[in-house]
Order: structure tokens, then sequence, then C-alpha cells
């Protein structure tokens, strides 16, 4: 690890403005990407603003229809909020299958979605579960939001503020671990909406997470695991290293698509 | 059996200070005026260094000084060595390429180390490694194990097509005969996958050179610190023998990967005296997973020839080994003497030739890790027994039932003399507690789900405690493996045992004192057990082989002998009585059938004030040393089930159920005997399914770091049914054979067999990671076509 200045802002006001000051600055969230990538001497920022003690960053609540999640709030804090899991379980789920205690307990939501991981689960849940992702700037859609591996609509020195969640009829994550990382290999969240169903899948995309128009008309018309038969994911899209390769991941999407169905559907 | 003797599940003496944080690691030492060293490593698998340019780093701020192999060559600092001469078929002697602690003109693997920088800190250490410009021509890489010897590349002079060796064990004439007989030949290719030892704790090591005594002073994670001490002296030459210390404190873990002497070390003493400060380097988890010595990393075509009844006539095995970039300390005896004398199994075999080819590549060294050639042969025979059996249409059990060896003494075509064994009792045990006659009912109702179950069975053997001197010398060895012992017992009565085994996890702390408890009748707290110092035991040969139980604790045991006799001999003073009549028993020297006794304390006492004896009959003093030097190898056997669900629609693979029945002859502690049995499964399973370093074509190490490299967890194994059988072993006098590496050793065939029972054929190699158990089950599913 480089040497580097370090800031730790208490408003999401302060932040921005360091950064907006600062030369080479990156924001801290959970630091789960970020700090390996520093002591592996891999980025080097001048500065490191933290924004741990930004309380206008955490919090949940649930209002009317939705589920909003503050950027800071860390795994472990989704995945045993009463609140998430009477609203959205899939979501709480989804948090609990992250990395081990250690992660749950460091990583954050925010961080997640900022970064946007190809292998990362929770935007697989933003795109299916059609969140809004709030930023001290705008509003932006979880379709809008995500633009390919580590790639998002966010500008330099832009902050998340929360998440926002639309509480659906139905909804489950059904998740492949890489065996190593235990970070997705496959991953897909279904979610069925009053306007119709949505299904995203992360770790399998060459470009990171996306959605299946093709099973998502398909459950529209019938929530079923069986709906899904004959659809074929394509191959070329999909990522391919060492623990799975293109067809693999293809086939794994389609077992995971159906598991993740046979799960909502189980719901009431 | 007393509550802290031979037999009992004492809990571990060192694990209070263990789990509570106290343990001292290489790494909690910090030596006044320390400074830190950090290795420039190659970031190429192959390449020609033309230039090194270090003087952009030695102005860094903080660096006290920067070396590179010439500076180690000026002062005549040896190359690294490989303690163990394997000579061809042909009689000549292997080819060893030169192994310098930094490299002289060339480096061949990524992490070979290439200079070092010693600074005030760590990461100036680093900053200034990052001003070292180094111009290499880089050399295109060879990493393929069976396609080395036929490489356009060449890895060593020495070595024209990347040969190490072609060495052979066993009867090639009455193989051939046998194979030409056979009603039956089973075929059968396998590769042993390459693993990253990974110990929790990294290497670390820290050097210190004292100007005013000469002396030099290591701290290193070492299983055997003496051996360290005489390679660094006697062979590398960085300091004289009677110089050096070294000190290897608490080591967290090792497999096999702690024995080697490697660069670093030697440069942190050598370094010590040239910028007379300690010199500490530590590695981080990406140099341990690119410069710690890999193991296995085998590729093997064997056949195993049946009669008509199904009794096994021969076997023929041709391997490939792989021993990386250069020759690690011990790395020549794993795929050769520790590996083909095993190919017998448990079982008799008229007739077996192996065949190994040893060859370089631009990977990292490979050397001995849990089981050490062992796991590659048990892998070899137990896959092609259970082929055989499917292939004949037998029960796999019973077919290894049928071939088993019952008559000891047993010599195998293969070296090996088999002292003692029960396999069928072993069989029985192992087949009851897997509930082996109902498994057709568990296969249907998986079936009934989806899954598919299979089960598997190792029949395996281990030589464990190798030994004796004289053999493992005739062999090519360059070191003797016996094992040194003192007991001194202090006036108080209280004991200290200075071994030359050394504990990295194994508990020695708590079965030596076990030992000296259950012998001299004292409670085990009075015992401590010092180890892992030059300073204070005379000499040892270490840890490693599962010796430290057979080898190790009969040194202390005849030492404990010397002991009692001299407490015997003190006691007939004292009690005015005949040495002849004294008999110790219970802690205690009495006077036969009389009660007059002393307790083992008043004798130590009466031996240290000496005022019941005088100097001319008797020397004061209580210490008695012993060096034991076993008569064979001792051979721990078992048997042990995998039962397992393989989901076809995913590959994922999970055991159900797994019976390990061990015979470890005699046994100290079955606490600490199981929690051996559960690491070595769980290493087993982690081979078998999860575990191997992948490198690619350009040389470079995909699998780095543990996002890659996939360790077993506690979910991916089930509660162990552990179950022991004992025949002691007549080769030493406490009839212990040893446990460490069992687990290793059985588990992969264990869990293959069980996959490809599942499967219902034999493709699939290790690690049967789900990716590769779909890719099997797919073409299960395919129809066959009609012959």
């Amino acid at each position: 690890m480089y040497a580097f200045e370090y800031h730790h802002p208490t408003s999401v006001e302060q932040a921005a403005d360091l950064a907006t000051r600062s030369e080479d600055a990156k924001f801290l969230a959970g630091g789960h990407t970020l700090l390996p990538t520093m002591k592996l001497r891999l980025a080097a920022p001048a500065n490191l603003i933290d924004l741990g003690q930004i309380a206008e960053l955490r919090g949940i609540q649930r209002s009317g229809d939705a589920i909003t999640i503050g950027a800071m709030m860390k795994h472990a804090e989704v995945a045993s909020s009463a609140d998430v899991r009477a609203a959205i379980p899939a979501l709480a789920e989804l948090a609990e299958l992250i990395g081990d205690p250690h992660v749950r307990n460091r990583g954050t939501i925010g961080g997640s979605i900022a970064n946007n991981d190809p292998s990362a689960d929770y935007p697989a849940a933003c795109l299916a579960l059609n969140a809004t992702i709030v930023t001290d700037k705008r509003k932006i859609t979880a379709d809008d939001f995500f633009q390919g591996i580590f790639t998002t609509a966010l500008d330099e020195g832009e902050i998340i503020t929360r998440i926002s969640f639309p509480v659906p009829a139905q909804a489950a994550y059904a998740k492949f671990r890489n065996p190593a990382s235990r970070y997705a290999l496959v991953g897909v969240f279904v979610a069925r909406h009053a306007d119709g169903v949505r299904v995203a899948v992360t770790g399998a995309g060459s470009n990171g997470v996306f959605r299946l128009p093709e099973m998502e008309e398909a459950l529209s018309r019938n929530f079923a695991a069986e709906a899904l038969d004959g659809i074929a994911v394509p191959e070329d899209e999909m990522n391919s290293d060492i623990h799975a390769d293109a067809a693999y991941r293809a086939h794994l999407v389609g077992v995971m698509a159906r598991r993740a169905v046979q799960a909502a559907a189980a719901r009431s | 059996m007393t509550a802290t003797g031979i037999g009992a599940p004492v809990r571990r003496k060192e694990d209070q200070r263990f789990v509570t944080g106290q343990g001292r690691y290489v790494d909690d030492f910090n030596r006044p005026g320390q400074a830190y060293a950090y290795f420039l490593r190659s970031p190429y698998a192959h390449a020609r260094i033309r230039s090194i340019d270090t003087g952009p780093a030695t102005i860094m701020p903080g660096v006290v000084a920067v070396f590179t192999g010439d500076d180690l060559a000026a002062d005549k600092i040896g190359g690294l060595i490989c303690g163990w001469m394997i000579h061809s078929k042909d009689g000549s002697p292997m080819k060893a390429g030169p192994h310098p602690a930094l490299a002289q003109g060339k480096v061949r693997y990524v992490g070979d180390h290439v200079a070092v920088v010693i600074a005030e800190t760590l990461a100036q250490a680093k900053d200034a490694a990052e001003a070292i410009v180094v111009d290499y021509e880089v050399l295109p890489a060879v990493v393929d194990t069976a396609e080395a010897a036929k490489a356009p590349v060449q890895v060593h002079d020495v070595s024209p097509d990347n040969t190490v060796f072609n060495w052979h064990l066993g009867n090639k004439d009455e193989t051939e005969a046998a194979f030409a007989r056979a009603k039956h030949v089973t075929k059968i290719d396998l590769v042993n996958n390459r693993l990253v030892p990974n110990p929790i704790e990294p290497r670390a090591a820290v050097g210190e050179y004292d100007p005013g005594t000469d002396n030099y002073t290591l701290y290193t994670t070492s299983q055997n610190p003496h051996v360290a001490r005489l390679v660094l002296s006697a062979f590398i030459g960085v300091a004289p023998e009677h110089k050096l210390r070294v000190i290897a404190p608490d080591v967290g873990g090792g497999f096999g990967s702690k024995i080697f002497i490697y660069a670093e070390e030697t440069v942190c003493v050598w370094a010590a005296k040239k910028v007379k400060r300690p010199v500490k380097w530590t590695s981080d988890r990406t140099e341990a997973f690119l410069s710690d010595a890999h193991g296995r990393d085998h590729v093997t075509h064997a056949e195993m020839a049946t009669d008509e009844n199904g009794k096994i006539l021969g076997l023929r095995v041709h391997t490939t080994a792989n021993l990386g970039a250069y020759l690690s300390t011990f790395s020549s005896s794993v795929p050769t003497y520790l590996y083909a004398p095993l190919l017998s199994g448990q079982y008799d075999i008229p007739a077996i030739y192996c065949e190994v080819d040893a060859v370089y590549t631009n990977t990292a060294p490979v050397d001995a890790y849990r089981g050490a050639g062992r796991p590659e042969a048990t892998y070899v025979v137990e896959r092609l027994v259970e082929k055989t059996a499917r292939e004949l249409g037998q029960d796999p059990a019973e077919f290894r039932r049928k071939n088993y060896i019952t008559q000891f003494p047993h010599a195998t075509p293969v070296i090996m003399t088999y002292d003692t064994g029960d396999y069928a009792a072993s069989l029985d045990k192992a087949l009851e507690i897997a509930d082996y006659k109902n498994f057709q009912q568990r296969k249907q109702e998986s079936a009934r789900r989806g899954k598919l179950r299979g089960i598997g069975f190792s029949s395996y053997i281990e030589a464990c405690g190798i030994a004796p001197s004289q053999a493992v010398g005739s062999l090519g060895a360059g070191v003797g493996l016996w094992e040194s012992a003192e007991v001194r017992v202090n006036p108080t009565g209280s004991v200290e045992v200075l071994t030359g085994s050394h504990s990295h996890g194994q508990g020695h702390e708590t079965t030596f004192a076990q030992l000296v408890s259950d012998r001299l009748g004292i409670p085990i707290d009075q015992v401590s057990i010092v180890h892992g110092d030059t300073d204070k035991v005379q000499f040892g040969m270490g840890t490693y082989g599962s010796r430290s139980g057979a080898v190790g604790m009969s040194a202390i045991a005849k030492a404990l002998d010397k002991v009692i006799a001299k407490g015997r001999k003190v006691a007939a003073h004292v009690l005015e009585a005949s040495e002849g009549d004294i008999e110790f028993k219970d802690g205690k020297f009495g006077v036969a059938g009389t009660d007059r006794a002393l307790g083992f304390g008043e004798v130590a006492l009466q031996a240290y004030i000496a005022h019941k004896f005088s100097g001319q009959d008797l020397e004061p003093g209580l210490k008695e040393g012993a060096f034991y030097d076993p008569t064979n190898f001792t051979f721990p056997a078992g048997v042990h089930i995998c039962e397992l669900e393989i989901d076809p629609d995913t590959g994922v693979t999970k055991i159900e159920r797994w019976t390990a029945v061990d015979d470890f002859g005699v046994i100290i502690n079955p606490m600490i005997v199981e929690g051996q049995v559960h690491g070595g499964i769980a290493q087993g399973v982690g081979q078998a399914l999860l575990e191997g370093a992948v490198y690619d074509q350009s040389g470079q190490l995909v699998t780095a770091s543990f996002n890659d490299y996939c360790m077993p967890r506690a979910i991916d194994l089930p509660s162990f049914q552990v179950g022991m059988t004992v025949t002691p072993c007549p080769s030493n006098p406490l009839g212990i054979k040893g446990c460490g590496e069992a687990g290793a050793i059985a588990a992969p065939p264990a869990v293959i067999n069980a996959i490809t029972d599942a499967l219902g054929h034999e493709d699939i190699a290790m690690p049967a990671t789900p990716q590769a158990v779909w890719r099997a089950a797919q073409k299960a599913r395919m129809p066959v076509a009609a012959e």
C-alpha cells in the first residue's frame, strides 16, 4: 500500500466537497475491493474519503410500497432487518449469501452497487426489483445505472445515498457460488411485480449484470418454472474463466432461474 | 490407563496459548534495530536477466542495502540443495541445475528471487524494490508436466530435455510375464493435481548477527530447525554450524512446506551480518502461493493384470513427475522412494514395475506435501483396483478382500516389508459403520429426487517414520532418519524433555508429556516439552512423514528407560538395598517384597543432593539422552468409504457420509489422533473436489489467491464417522505407527471412486469441480450406442 491522505467526513455535503477539492480521491465504503487492490499496490489514490461516519447514509425505512436502504448499511444489517425480511425476504436472503460473516459485517450495499463488480449480488437485486438508486445529485433507475462491468451512471464525485426497492408480489434469488471466492458464479434474481416479471442475472455475463427479456415475457404469462422450458440462454455473452466456461454458465443461468422461480412462487 | 497416560484423550496443553492469542510465531519476534527485507521477484516464468540496476533503489528513503545474486556469489554463498540423490536407470546421477538464493543470469518461475531490498520499514523496502531496473529478455516457458520432456524450452543447461532423472523400481521382466498370462488388463490414465500447501501461518525469517561473539541466530518457520542449520552451514555456507542458532518457535502449520530450506532465510542470515542489523522477512499470502514448494503434480498411466479368479497378478506404472523450476530440498525422494514402494497397497501383488520420469518446468518447485508420494501411489492403486473390480463385475469391497495381504511379514516386489496389519478387520468395521448393505436403497432414494448417489472405497496403506538410516542412506538420502531425545529430571522431580521432533500443530506438548507421565508416574503438568531451538536440543531430524510418534517418542521412551535405570541405582543407595531388588512401579522405586519405597521426586532429589552415595559409585544428577533409529518403516493402513450425492443439474457434489477406519497401532491420545484424521480427510477432499494450482501457458499462476484457489471449508465436509482397529507396530518400542497423513492419503481415491460410481463412467479428473462433474454427468446421460 502506498501512502495516502485519510478523510472521515460526517456529512454527505462534506464528503462531496472533499471529493471536489482533493486530487485523485476515492470514496471508501466497506473497502472490500478498494483496500485489497491498494494493498497489492494496484490502486494508489492520493486521498481516501471514508464514508463510514456519515449518519445520513445509514438506516432502513419501510414506506408504503418500498424499502429504502441507506448506502452505508452493511450486508449483515440488511440480512437481519425485520423490515426487509417482512417486505422483501429475497433481498435479506441475498445479503446473507454474500461472502462470509467478516465480509457481511464490513461490506455495504452502496459500495457493492457503486463498484458494480460483475460477480456481485446486489446489482441483480436492483435490476430485478426495479430499484431506484438515489445519489446526492439525482435519482437513477437501476436499468440506467448499471452500464457494464465496474461501470455505472455515477459521475465523478457523485455519492450514492440510498437505494429504494419497490416491494414485489413475489421474489427470490438463486445463487451458484464460486466455490473459492463465494462470489456469484451465476446469480439469478426473479421478481414478480404488478406490471410484470423481471429477471436479472449476475456473475454470468461478460458485460456485468443483465436482464433476460425472453424469460421475463414467459414468466409474465405464466409464473412457473415450466414456463422457462425451451428458453436457451445464449453462450456468446457469457463470461469464461477457470471455474466456469461460457457453456456451463449459460446452463447454470437456466437452472438458477428455474430454482428462483420455484422459490418465489412458493412465497405467498 | 491413567488419566494422563498413554491412550487417554487428554486436552491439548498448548491450546490455551494458541486460542487466546498467546502463541509466539516468528513474526512476533522483533529484534532491536531490526530492518525489513523485501524480495523483488520475477514477473516472468522464464527470462534471461540482461542487467539489474539497483542504483535508483539504493537512494530511496530508508534503504539500508540492496543485494543481488552477484553479492551472494562474491561472498561465496552456495546455492540451495537437494538432499536426496536419485540415479537414473542407466546409473547416471540426477541432473541438478544450479539453485542460487538470488537469481544469477536467469529466472525460472514467476516468484523466483531477483534481488532483496533491506530497509527501515517494509513499505520503504517495497517502494525501493519498484525502483530496481531489471532488463529481462523474456523466454518461452514450459509449464505442462506431460509435455516438458518434449518442449522446445530448456529450463536448465544441465538437462537438455528438461529431465531430472528416468528412474525405475520393481521387476520389469516378471511384470511383463504377469501381464502376458493375465486374463484381464485394466488401464487407467490419471493426473494427480498440483496443490499449494497454504499453512495458516506463512513462512517467515529473522536473521541476526552478533559481531562480539560472531554468533548468528535465525528465527524461522521450520519443521526441522537442526536440518536447516546443517544445510545453511555445511552446504550453503552462510555461517559455521557451531556459530548458528536456529529457532523454530510456535509454527502455524507446515504440511511439509516448512521442511525445506528456502532462499529467504538464507538471505536473512547472510544479510544480517552484511548490514550489521537483524533482518526480518515475513511472506505475504501472494508470496506463499508463488514460492512455497507445491505438492503432487503427477501424470500417470497404469495397468493392472488379473487372472481368471480376479486375483491381481501384476501392476505396471509410468509416471511423469513435475519438480518445478529447481530441485527443492527433498523433492527428488517424493516421486521415487516415497511413491513407488507404496504401489503394492494392501494387496498381494506378485509383480510390480514402476518408471518415473521427473521433469523441470517453469513453475514453483514441487516437494513433499502431506503424504508426499504416498497419496499419489494410493490414488493410482485405489483407482485402478476400483476400476478393475467394476470391469470384472465384482463388488469393490470383496475384490479388495480377495487380494489383501494376510500373512506378515510380507515382502512386496517394491522393496517394502510390511510388518503387521489386519486389513480385513478394518474393511469389516468400515462396511458396518458405513451401512454398506443398505447403500442401494439410499441410491434409489436419491434417484427418486433426481440425484446421483455413489460410494467409493479407499483401502490405503502408507509408510511412515521413514527409516532405518542405513536403508535410506543406501537409497540416496543425504541424512540419517533417526531421532534424539534428552530427559532432564529436575531436583524437584519435574521433567523437561528435549526432543528433535518439532510441533507445528501436532500436539507434541501433550502427547509427549503423556508418555512421560505414563512411564514415570508423574502428573502431566510436571512435564515440559522443549523443542525447536538448536541451542537447547542437541540435534534432531524434525517432523514430517508422520514420524514424531514412531521415531521421536521412541527416542524419548529409550531415554526414559535410562532415567529409570539410573533412578533404580539411586534408590538402591538410599534404601540400602541391592539394585536388583529395586522395582519401579506406579511412580515409585520400591524394594521388592517390602513396603519400603521412594517416590520418583524423592529419588530425583537424592540424585542431585548426592548425600547417600559417593561419586566413585555413582554420578550425581538425573539426565539421560538417547538416539533412536527404527528397524523399519511403520505401515499404518485402513479403509475409508465416501458416500456422496451429485446434483446432475449443477454438478455440485455433496459428501453425505464419510467412514474412516484406521489402524495406527498403539494410540497415545485418541482425541488428537481423531483430529489428525479429520484434518487429513479435509485436505484429501480438498484435493479431490476443490484445490488445484493452475498455471497458464506463459507460466503465470492463475490460482494465486484464495479468490481462485479453493480451500476446503467446514461446509464442504460431512461429520466423519471414525473407527479404529489396532495391530501394534512391532518395529518400535511403543507400537506406534503414525497418523498425521492418513486422511490426506486415503481421501482422494475414495472421493473419485464414489463420483465415478455415481456417474457410471470413469472420465473425471481431480479436482472434480462442479463444472467438471456437470460435464461428466452430461456424458453419463448420453445414450450409449448399441455395439
